[in-house]
């Protein structure tokens, strides 16, 4: 199977309103919106053969209309074929649907996207940070703070001659 | 040739007679708690790795007596906390060492430990002094093992110079709870 073949099958099963595909070194990527999300990632494991979940991630464009972003890693292991899907989100309503059932290991993947992005995934059995502290009241890997803080209380100015 | 300068450790002021040497208590239990410290390796990250150079043959931490490593709280004399310590680890560090006995002691080996090093983030505690009370900094990104040895000797001098009654005076008890730890006694 090559990038062509599994963009045809795929096509084949979902239609192309609203949906970008393209090549990145060597590795196709698909966008997509959140609604078919789930259903794209159930059949490219269960027809496809992408059986192997090797990433979720989340992406923060502030420019973008859609700011916040969740991408997905899927690895063909038979025919060793990669393919990344990307879904955008608003900050206002970031809620995607959760993949935990099709994938155990989502579980803990979308916990840090969670804990950096505040992406909300609906239907997920425990959905809190995991790697931050509870009592952080932020989502730290947005990209709309000052690169230093002033409020913040862990700096001691006068130790950097402020 | 210049003679090499060996700095020689003096015995603690007393009466000495053949046979015989009268010293105070509390320094005759200083230089015996000083000399069989046991440590607790609380090692993270890189400072980890130069304190295990530090006790390997070459720099030797057990000459100062400081053979017997222990892993458990209980056991432990000296808590030295090598490498970065993340916020959400900063609670397991203050059980650790409410589970010490007393005496203890505790040693910030390297930058992260003492002051958040270049780790100045949303993640990482800005130094352990914010949880546990420290007795001895050693700074260094990461320090020779010189340099920490030259800590655990401070320590030593520390040792041998305390009273026997300080972890019972009111300064000690108001010191942990600053740090919201319960006094022992």
């Amino acid at each position: 199977m090559s990038n062509e073949e599994v963009l045809k099958q795929f096509l084949e099963k979902f239609d192309a309103s609203d949906l970008h595909a393209s090549e990145s070194f060597d590795m196709l990527t698909i966008t997509l919106n959140t609604g078919r999300i789930h259903d794209a990632i159930k059949f490219l494991r269960n027809d496809l053969g992408f059986g192997f979940l090797t990433d979720i991630c989340g992406i923060h464009y502030p420019d973008a209309e859609k700011q916040l972003g969740v991408i997905y890693h899927l690895h063909n292991l038979q025919e060793n074929i990669r393919i990344r899907l990307k879904t955008f989100v608003t900050i206002a309503n970031p809620n995607v649907p959760t993949v935990t059932d099709l994938f155990a290991g989502a579980n803990w993947m979308e916990r840090e996207t969670f804990d950096f992005y505040g992406i909300i995934f609906d239907g997920h059995p425990n959905l809190k940070r995991i790697l931050n502290v509870d009592y952080l009241d932020y989502y730290p890997l947005r990209k709309e703070y000052p690169l230093e803080d002033p409020t913040r209380e862990d700096k001691e100015d006068h130790f950097f001659g402020r | 040739m210049n003679e090499p300068i060996y700095k020689k450790v003096a015995p603690p002021e007393g009466y000495s007679a053949p046979g015989v040497y009268a010293t105070t208590l509390d320094k005759l239990v200083g230089l015996a708690r000083a000399n069989s410290i046991w440590p607790l390796p609380f090692a993270t990250s890189c400072c980890g790795i130069e304190f295990m150079a530090t006790m390997a043959a070459h720099y030797d931490l057990g000459r100062f007596g400081a053979e017997r490593l222990s892993f458990s709280p209980r056991q432990a004399d000296l808590l030295m906390v090598m490498g970065t310590i993340a916020k959400k680890m900063a609670p397991i560090v203050q059980q650790v060492y409410e589970q010490m006995a007393e005496p203890r002691w505790v040693l910030a080996v390297g930058a992260c430990a003492s002051s958040g090093g270049i780790f100045d983030t949303y993640s990482v505690l800005q130094g352990i002094d914010r949880v546990v009370p420290v007795d001895v900094y050693v700074p260094g990104c990461p320090p020779r093992p010189e340099q920490i040895i030259d800590g655990v000797m401070k320590i030593q001098d520390l040792i041998k110079s305390e009273t026997l009654r300080r972890r019972y005076s009111p300064e000690y008890r108001s010191l942990l709870e600053k740090y919201g730890i319960q006094p022992i006694n």
